[in-house]
């Protein structure tokens, strides 16, 4: 027995974070602080139009009177606001990059090496790539191509410069800079993202996704990404993230808003793989991110898919008002934790309209140290008839030294609505293990390989090429977590 | 190919085997009978290499090599296959993930290129017919949902694909309605070969008119107190185990 049990307990061993190198790259980074000067920086840094300065400061201003959120089943050192570096760009000669030959060949290097390549050619065929590397945008491909059936996807700052008046419609219109803490930091200095909008009736021919690298020491990244879809429109979207390995704690706070109209659909599909942090809780990304989606008219569906294995500390709720009737919500996750890693994320969704209708499935599945908390938001409110919810939320525990938590909140204001929820937790079984091994399956194969099948339900949400880098991420975050 | 020598073990601090000796050689199969409790799925999670027990004492030989110094999937590539007499339930996994991977493991450890997909499915193919296992089992997750006929069944299956030296099927017969003891039994038959040995273990008698044993051991109190051909498994059935245990008693 002895035995089996040091088999689970030894989960402390470092997993392999093969994204944790740094690149060598001439990089412009404002000095540490954040004060208005900062903003003006930012903003001028960026040629911004005046409402989006003027949008930054009232932000700045109202973070100024907030307080951090402790309510959230996670601890960390406190931040030291001044102590970071709000803006990094990587140098280039040319403010814009017109095609991929202006970038500098470094760069792109940088992505090839996390396996993006930014030469269309390249790319896995049918996906459209955003690379954000610190604060800029390098590089957008296929823009050419989906502009011809209207679609607009570029890098936020790009955005801003093109197409100011589709931001100043629609930003914040769904994250108001109020909200809370974190989006209140983002909206005052955030610096690049990307920017979609799906103009009516068209279905998006390939995914989009942005992948966000942070590189520079002691920045903080501070994306916004901004996804509109018109009526009957269809989009698929895709976001990645890596950060070097490094003993201090860094900051990621973004904002994403997505809006669909009438009938439309929007897929966000997230695989967070920030870097965790050693096995002894040093170092790694502190993600605290504020997602939210409006289903604002009839028959609109919005569904997120999030694949969590990195950072150090996870706050985070992707969410979703159903304010137009008949309209669909969907949440599906799964949350890894080994070492000390801490996670905090679920979801809410706010049923205004009437037959609206939102599935959550919640997989959380904790090693090591870490703890792992699902905390969800079921409100229907007192106009949402005939209403639906159904959440099913699952945790899984390899070893006894490791948390699992779940914290769901119903509120419910409408008699004809239903609300269900099921929650349950187990461990992973040694019978189990030794099954496998039976067959000949090492340890760690056979612990990706039930930690798949566990996550199954979600995993099989996402797009192809996506599912198959989840699947080999969760067997590399839990590798040597066990014997 | 298996050499046991004064075998003892405890779980827990309570001697369950007290001594067992067994030879077995390629192209054998050994039956092991018993009552209850009498260490019958202890000697074969000890020789699939589950780590709850205490060796006290004794060797294992296999293939010339220290068993005991191997780890689990080490003797499954190696060529111990243990026929499960409760096999797990893995949600999520398909039988085919779960068997390629079991599979292509065992393929590098011997050497061999690893199968694609495609490969994969047409050996899982011919095997499937081999143990009359419809495919819709295969599509499924492991042992999620079967019945405890179709997991029995699907344990012979994972032998077929295996090709095990040495397999030991533990109550592989328990539970089993006389169609699916059939194929079970057809199963087993069918993947005798010359170079391969099987030790079943079973409670009763009535498994051993489809498989026909070379020897046939009782095992009692973590010994084997009696040896010989399949006529004693009659014997047993006839006269019961407490004749055994009397004869044991009074030496």
């Amino acid at each position: 027995m002895q035995k089996d049990k040091n088999i689970i307990n030894k989960f402390t061993e470092e997993s392999d974070y093969k994204y944790g190198f740094y690149s060598d790259i001439e990089t412009e980074i404002a000095p540490k602080g954040l004060t208005e000067e900062t903003i003006h920086f930012i903003s001028k840094k960026k040629n911004e139009p005046d409402f989006m300065l003027e949008f930054r400061l009232k932000a700045f201003r109202h973070w100024q009177t907030m307080k951090e959120p402790e309510w959230a089943h996670v601890k960390y050192q406190p931040i030291n606001y001044q102590d970071i570096s709000y803006y990094a760009a990587p140098k280039t000669k040319k403010p814009k990059h017109e095609s991929i030959e202006d970038v500098d060949p470094e760069l792109i290097e940088t992505f090839n090496k996390l396996g993006i390549p930014l030469e269309e050619q390249k790319i896995l065929s049918g996906v459209a790539v955003d690379a954000v590397m610190d604060s800029a945008s390098i590089a957008t491909t296929y823009k050419k191509k989906l502009a011809k059936e209207g679609i607009i996807f570029s890098s936020f700052s790009e955005a801003l410069q093109e197409h100011p008046e589709l931001i100043k419609k629609h930003i914040a219109t769904v994250v108001p800079y109020t909200d809370n803490f974190f989006a209140a930091l983002n909206s005052a200095v955030f610096s690049d993202g990307s920017f979609v909008y799906i103009p009516k009736g068209v279905s998006c021919p390939m995914d989009l996704s942005t992948y966000f690298r942070i590189n520079s020491a002691n920045t903080g990244q501070f994306e916004r990404t901004l996804i509109v879809a018109e009526e009957g429109s269809y989009v698929s979207y895709l976001e990645g993230c890596t950060a070097p390995m490094r003993s201090e704690n860094q900051l990621h706070a973004a904002v994403v808003e997505i809006i669909a109209h009438k009938n439309a659909e929007v897929k966000y599909s997230t695989v967070q793989n920030w870097y965790p942090g050693n096995k002894e809780g040093k170092g790694g990304i502190y993600n605290f991110v504020t997602k939210r989606g409006i289903c604002k008219e009839e028959n609109a569906k919005i569904s997120w898919t999030q694949v969590e294995t990195g950072s150090s500390v996870t706050w985070k709720y992707p969410s979703l008002i159903l304010k137009g009737d008949n309209s669909k919500g969907e949440f599906f996750s799964v949350a890894v934790t080994n070492n000390k890693q801490q996670a905090d994320t679920g979801t809410k969704m706010i049923h205004l309209g009437n037959n609206t209708k939102s599935s959550i499935i919640s997989k959380g599945i904790s090693a090591g140290f870490s703890n792992n908390s699902y905390r969800g938001l079921v409100k229907i409110g007192k106009n949402a008839n005939n209403s639906r919810n159904f959440s099913q939320c699952d945790s899984l525990l390899l070893g006894d030294k490791c948390g699992a938590h779940t914290f769901p909140y119903i509120e419910a204001q409408n008699k004809s609505s239903i609300v269900e929820h099921e929650a349950t937790t187990s461990k992973i079984s040694e019978d189990q293990l030794f099954y496998c091994l039976q067959r000949g399956i090492e340890m760690d194969n056979a612990i990706g390989l039930i930690v798949n099948g566990y996550a199954k339900d979600v995993l099989k949400k996402l797009p192809m090429e996506f599912a198959v880098e989840a699947e080999k991420l969760l067997s590399i975050s839990l590798e040597g977590s066990v014997g | 190919m298996l050499s046991i020598k004064n075998l003892k073990v405890s779980v827990e601090g309570k001697p369950i085997l007290n001594g067992l000796n067994l030879e077995v050689a390629e192209g054998e199969v050994h039956a092991i009978m018993g009552p209850n409790g009498s260490g019958k799925s202890t000697f074969a999670s000890v020789i699939a290499g589950r780590d709850y027990f205490d060796i006290k004492e004794g060797e294992v030989k296999y293939l010339g090599k220290n068993l005991l110094e191997m780890s689990p999937e080490m003797r499954s590539k190696e060529g111990i296959f243990l026929g499960f007499q409760y096999p797990v339930e893995i949600p999520g996994v398909s039988m085919t993930n779960f068997m390629r991977a079991a599979l292509n493991e065992k393929r590098e450890h011997l050497g061999l290129k690893q199968l694609s997909g495609a490969e994969f499915i047409k050996i899982m193919e011919e095997k499937q017919e081999l143990v009359n296992i419809q495919s819709k089992l295969t599509n499924r997750s492991v042992n999620e949902g079967f019945s405890g006929g179709e997991k029995k069944k699907n344990e012979i299956f994972q032998m077929a694909l295996l090709e095990p030296k040495l397999s030991v099927l533990d109550e592989t017969d328990s539970g089993l309605d006389i169609d699916a003891l059939k194929i079970v039994a057809n199963g087993v038959n069918y993947l005798k070969r010359k170079d391969n040995a099987t030790i079943l273990i079973t409670h009763y008698q009535r498994l051993l008119d489809y498989i026909i044993p070379d020897f046939v051991h009782v095992l009692y109190d973590g010994k084997i107190v009696k040896s010989g051909g399949k006529e004693l498994a009659l014997e047993l059935e006839e006269k019961g185990y407490e004749w055994i245990k009397e004869i044991t008693n009074k030496e």
